[in-house]
């Protein structure tokens, strides 16, 4: 079966993320004055072939672990459904 | 002694590296192609600075899955010396040779330019022969070189002395003021626990040619030689 997988990759919390910064900065300048605090990450999506959803989302779950996201800097979520 | 220097795509500062080893100290090179899984008995891996696979995903995170890393990796869980600059060290970073990561600088901007260095102790390979009171002018050319650890972590490394180098101004006193990219501490380089593997956003590499009006990168090259011969 394949199925799809969407990855949300986002800068951790704690730390300083100066895209973010700069575009809340922006939309400050351009009168969105009322937003704040915008962060910026990443959306990533693949297609897999597993047997079931559950064997997917460990397979996902282990690639974000080794490639896709860097935990000391990022947290991620991880959405998937049958293509 | 064998300098393996080892070439990704988009690797940008092999050939300083090759020319400074091979040229100014005399020292044999050979270069290590990304896909080439041999090491060919070099007794010192250096990974250069540069763009490698074009920092996509992040800066290193594809390099660090290249055939010759895993070479690499486990030659430096070896004991044997590893020095990454720049790219290099952010590959090692990921590879999870060295503890913490390089984020995008604070000010969101490429900054390429000269900078000083001050070494935080002389009992690393890297730091053997460097006066700890002397500032060194290196050059920085990075768009992600925050250094980042959590605190847990930059306990250990103090206590371990695994910290390296400290971003400062030319006195040598260490400020937000001197600190040119957010780094937490100022950090600039470090290694790990067993001081066997090196990691530096500075290129010495590019400060070690009379020609190039700077020789302070020298200095760091001569504490190598001199630390593993």
């Amino acid at each position: 079966m394949k199925f799809i997988a969407e990855i949300d990759v986002m800068p951790l919390k704690a730390l300083l993320d100066p895209q973010g910064k700069a575009v809340t900065m922006s939309m400050h300048n351009i009168g969105f004055k009322e937003v704040g605090n915008v962060r910026i990450g990443k959306h990533i999506t693949l297609e897999i072939e597993a047997e079931s959803k559950d064997k997917a989302s460990a397979q996902v779950e282990e690639a974000c672990k080794k490639i896709l996201t860097n935990p000391i800097m990022e947290g991620y979520e991880i959405k998937i459904q049958e293509a | 002694m064998k300098f393996g220097v080892v070439i990704f795509p988009g690797s940008n500062c092999d050939h300083d590296m090759i020319y400074v080893l091979r040229d100014i100290f005399n020292q044999e090179v050979v270069e290590l192609w990304h896909k080439d899984t041999d090491l060919q008995n070099a007794d010192a891996i250096m990974l250069p600075g540069g763009f490698s696979y074009g920092d996509y995903l992040r800066s290193g995170a594809i390099a660090r899955y290249s055939p010759i890393m895993e070479k690499v990796i486990a030659f430096a869980n070896n004991g044997g010396f590893v020095f990454g600059v720049c790219n290099g060290f952010q590959i090692l970073c990921e590879a999870g040779l060295l503890p913490g990561a390089l984020l995008h600088n604070n000010n969101q901007k490429f900054i390429c330019k000269n900078i000083y260095i001050r070494p935080e102790s002389s009992k690393t390979a890297l730091t053997k022969t460097l006066n700890t009171d002397r500032a060194l002018k290196i050059p920085v050319a990075h768009g992600e070189g925050r250094y980042f650890a959590d605190k847990e972590t930059l306990v250990n490394m103090r206590q371990n002395d695994q910290i390296l180098f400290r971003y400062c101004n030319e006195k040598g006193e260490i400020s937000n003021n001197t600190n040119p990219n957010g780094s937490v501490e100022n950090i600039a380089g470090v290694c790990n626990e067993n001081k066997n593997v090196f990691g530096m956003m500075p290129h010495p590499e590019r400060a070690a040619d009379k020609e190039l009006g700077n020789e302070d990168g020298k200095h760091i090259f001569e504490s190598i030689l001199a630390s593993i011969q």
